[in-house]
Parts: structure tokens; sequence; C-alpha cells
């Protein structure tokens, strides 16, 4: 029999039990519904669903875009991490705590205020506009949004791992002769590489998925700025039931794996760190 | 804690802490301000006048009445996965562990689709329900289920690391002195994991209250019967009533700051109860 450690403590079949029925009940049965629902017609239908030049516009859309935000994120990331981690001014607690505001807000909200503030004649949006440059409405609206609710996953793995160097690896590096950027380039940033990457990918599986702090600044024009996600509603709206299934299927499979993409991540991390 | 000596000059310093503030206000000082100046743009009469709509207060609590069902059962889930899966090793464990993640990583929007193929009246179980007069799409119970999917991982994300990094040490002391399991579990383990495990209600809670796209599939939009609060703000912005939509937007924006608020001051304490 398979082993379960330890053996003298009680409770472990009853509490294991009680897991396995939630997440059954809750999440793989109806995961496994949306599987079987999709597999009813033939795979040749199935992959017609998909191949529909919307479809494809949507998921290239959403890809790309979750794609690009997560990288401004990680960017976004390391230097709000490093300021506040390595340095102290006045004000930082607040503004870490607030670094979590993308993560407690809901979604509706943050949706409808981004639009208002970058809509033609907001506060962002006016003079972006002025300068020739539209946001609301367009795909870079949606890249807004996505980055805006990106910052905290990228902080937030980044900041336990820079508040953990030692400085005085640093100063070695320094003290052989590096100079600052070279020490920042080949001794920082290898140690920060696993964790960067775990954020980065967690803020591009979120904003795949994303939906309501999208929809209202996406303008959601069919071939041009509508995601993956707001195209599964609509196409359920419209009753074809198939069409949203295979989507769904789409991307139900690609956050499976980038889920599994994370945990290799985080066991590189945990192995950094050893 | 202190920080470490800055090692770079004291200029690159200030440009680096000026453009992470830039960045902050911009991205974040400058929404949360949006959503109050918006709420309060025709004064303190017309934000409550609309927040105290009969549509919003219908509203807000059916959001108190969803995160009430939702908020205990994945404390109670947590628990039971924090205690299975923290305090013991077995085969499969790993597995186990990914597949409480993935409501994370699913789509709102998929989240919510899975629901209405599960109960919607063209699947058997939908049907069969409908025949016994229990409707789960396009009504309360729909909104449940798809809030306690989008939540389910958050007790047990705190939970099962922390309990995992505690050991079993005092638990099989509490067991040799002849503690039952329920005794060890409320006396011993309990307290080890109040803070983690507050936390953890905490985040749960701001997710339940603010959940817009799951929600959004399987409520239906029926005013003052199915529209949770931020339905209610989808509502009212498409219908261009936008202080209205602001209004009640604020009232999410606070429960959001004091969550934020509460996780700082329990993120202390939960660091405390690692070993």
């Amino acid at each position: 029999m398979a082993r379960v450690t330890p053996s003298l403590l009680p409770g472990f079949g009853p509490a294991l039990g009680v897991t396995l029925l939630g997440l059954s009940l809750v999440v793989l049965a109806p995961l496994a519904t949306l599987l079987a629902t999709s597999l009813r017609g033939s795979p040749a239908e199935f992959l017609a669903a998909v191949t529909t030049p919307r479809v494809l516009a949507a998921l290239e859309l959403s890809f790309l875009l979750s794609l690009g935000a997560a990288a401004v994120s990680a960017l976004l990331g390391l230097l709000l991490g490093w300021v506040l981690v390595r340095y102290r001014f006045p004000g930082r607690r607040v503004l870490d705590a607030l670094i979590d505001l993308p993560f407690a807000l809901p979604t509706a909200v943050a949706g409808i205020t981004l639009t208002t503030l970058y809509a033609p004649n907001g506060w962002l949006g006016k003079p972006l506009a002025a300068l020739g440059v539209p946001v609301a409405f367009t795909p870079l609206g949606i890249g807004v949004a996505l980055v805006f609710l990106g910052i905290p996953f990228t902080v937030r793995t980044l900041q336990p791992v820079l508040a953990s160097l030692d400085p005085e690896v640093e100063d070695a590096a320094a003290s052989l002769g590096a100079t600052r950027l070279e020490t920042v380039r080949r001794v920082l940033f290898p140690e920060v590489l696993p964790s960067l990457l775990t954020g980065t990918t967690l803020a591009f599986a979120r904003g795949l998925g994303e939906y309501g702090s999208v929809v209202f600044i996406s303008g959601n024009m069919p071939m041009k700025t509508e995601i993956a996600p707001l195209l599964v509603m609509t196409k359920l709206e419209q009753y074809d039931v198939a069409g949203a299934t295979a989507l769904a299927v789409v991307l139900l499979v690609s956050s499976f794996l980038l889920l599994l993409v994370l945990n290799r991540l985080e066991a590189w991390a945990e192995g950094r760190r050893r | 804690m202190s920080a470490p000596r800055p090692r770079e000059p004291r200029a690159v310093r200030l440009v680096l802490i000026g453009l992470a503030l830039a960045a902050i206000g911009l991205f974040l000082l400058v929404p949360l301000a949006a959503v109050f100046v918006e709420a309060f743009r025709h004064g303190a009469g017309a934000w409550f006048a609309a927040v105290s709509d009969p549509d919003a207060r219908h509203a807000v609590k059916l959001t108190l009445l969803v995160a009430a069902i939702a908020v205990p059962v994945n404390a109670a889930f947590g628990l039971a996965a924090g205690w299975a899966l923290g305090k013991f090793r077995f085969p499969g464990r790993n597995l186990v562990l990914t597949l409480v993640d993935l409501p994370f990583a699913v789509s709102p929007i998929v989240a919510g689709l899975v629901f209405v193929l599960v109960f919607g009246r063209s699947s058997p179980l939908g049907g069969w329900l409908a025949g016994h007069g229990i409707e789960v799409v396009f009504a309360v119970p729909g909104i449940v289920l798809a809030t306690v999917f989008v939540t389910f991982p958050f007790v047990a994300r705190e939970l099962v690391p922390l309990m995992q990094s505690q050991g079993t040490d005092e638990e099989e002391a509490a067991r040799v002195l002849g503690a039952g399991f329920f005794k060890t579990f409320l006396r011993v383990t309990l307290p080890n994991v109040k803070w983690a495990l507050l936390y953890g209600v905490v985040l749960c809670t701001a997710r339940a209250v603010g959940e817009f796209g799951a929600v959004s599939v399987v409520s239906g939009h029926i005013r003052g019967a199915t529209n949770t609060l931020p339905l209610h703000v989808e509502t009212l912005y498409n219908e261009y009533a936008t202080q209205g939509a602001f209004a009640a937007a604020s009232l999410l924006t606070l429960v959001a700051l004091a969550a934020m608020l509460a996780k700082a001051f329990l993120s202390r304490h939960a660091g405390e109860e690692a070993p």
C-alpha cells in the first residue's frame, strides 16, 4: 500500500475525503462537463469552431496583449520591487500596501474607472488623445488594463527574493572590480530571474482569462478589440453553445499548461533559495 | 527591518524612487482617486440617493448573502485541505495541490460557462432540477456556485504551506498525551494558524464580494433579483448612469480598501506563525 506519512496523526482520511469531494464537486466535475460537452461534436467541428477568423483574431489579441502586458508588468515589478525593498523614504509603507489594489479592487470597478480615465474626454485620455494616442476602445487600452492587473503579481513575487539577497555578495563583486551595472546584471539578475519569470507567468495567465477590467475599456469590436473571454460570453448569449464551449476549452487548456509551467518555475525558484 | 545600505549613487536612487512614485501614482493612485471623484461628482446627496436606491440595496444584500455562504464553505475546505495536504505526505499530493490552484488560472468566464453547462435548462441535471422547481442558472444558487468556484483556492493556499512548514511535532505530542483528533485540532493546530486562516478569509471575502466575470455569466442580470453589486455597477454604467455606477463602485472600493488594510495588518501576524 502506498505510504502516508506521518501515520501517528489521525484524521487523514476524512480530511483528504472532504478535500477531494469539494474539489470534485466544485471544480473537477464542472470542468469535466465542459470537456465532455466540447467532445459531443466531431473533432472537425471543434477545429472549425476554434479556427474561424473571428475566434483566431480574439485568441491572437488575447495572447499577444497578455504577453506584452505581462512583460511591462515585469519591468514595473523590478522597479517597484527594488525601490520598495531597498530604499527608505516617507510613505513607503502606504505605497507598498497600495500595490495590492488591483488584487483587491473588483474587476468591474477597475474596468469602469480605467475606461473613464482613458476615454477621449477623461483625465488621462484627453492629453493622450491630444498627442495622437487614443487609449480607450483600442488594443492599447486593453493593454493598460492588463498592466494594472499584472503589477501586484510581479511585485509580490519579486519582493521576498529581493529582500533575501545578501548585500555582501554585491560588495564582494564590487571589491573584485565589477561595476555596479555588471553586479546588477551578472550577480543580482540571475538570482531574481526564476521569481521574475514566475510573476510574469502569473500575470500572463491572469491577463489571458481576464474579463471584468477589460470589457469596458476594450470597446469590443469583433476582429479588432474583442478578447477571447468576451467572445465566449458573446457566443453563449447568441445560443452558440458549441462555439462558446470550444473556445472555452482552448482557454482552459492554456490555463492548465500555464499552471504546469508555473509549477516548474516555482520548483526552480525554490531550488535557488536553498 | 532596516534596509541595506544603498550601493547606488544618490542620483540613481532618486531617479528610481521618482520613477516608482510616478508608476504607482499613474497606475494605482489616480484610478483610486477617480472612483471617489466620479462617485461624488454631483454631491453627497446624489451619492446617497444612488446607494440607497432599492436596486442598489437589493444588490448589496445579495452580495452579502453570497459571501456569507461562499466564505465559510471555503474556510472549511481550506482547513480540511490544510490538514490533509499540509500535515501528510502521500503519493499524488502534488497533483491535488495543482488541482486546488486550478480555479486561480481558469478564466472567470469559463468558470461561469461550466455552471451554465451543468445546470442550464438544456442539461439533464438542470432539466430535472427545473422540473422540481429549483432554478440554479440565472438564480441565486448559480451565483453562489460560481463564487465558490473562483474563490476555491484562497484559504487552502494560505494554510497548506504554513501547516506544512509547522510540521507535526506539536500535534504528535498532543496525541501522545492522550488528546483526540478534535481536541488536537482545536487546541493545537487551529491556534497555530489562526492569523493565516483569517488572512485567507479576508482575501476570499474580498474576491467573493467583487467577483464579476463568473457571476456575470450565470446571473442573467435580473435587476432587483440576481444583480450582485458588481453587476449593478455594470448595469448602471451601460445605461450611462455613470454617477450611480461609481457610487455603487465606491462601496466596493471601500470593501477593497478595508481588505487591503486587514491584509497589511494580518500579514505581519501571519508572518510570525511561520516557524
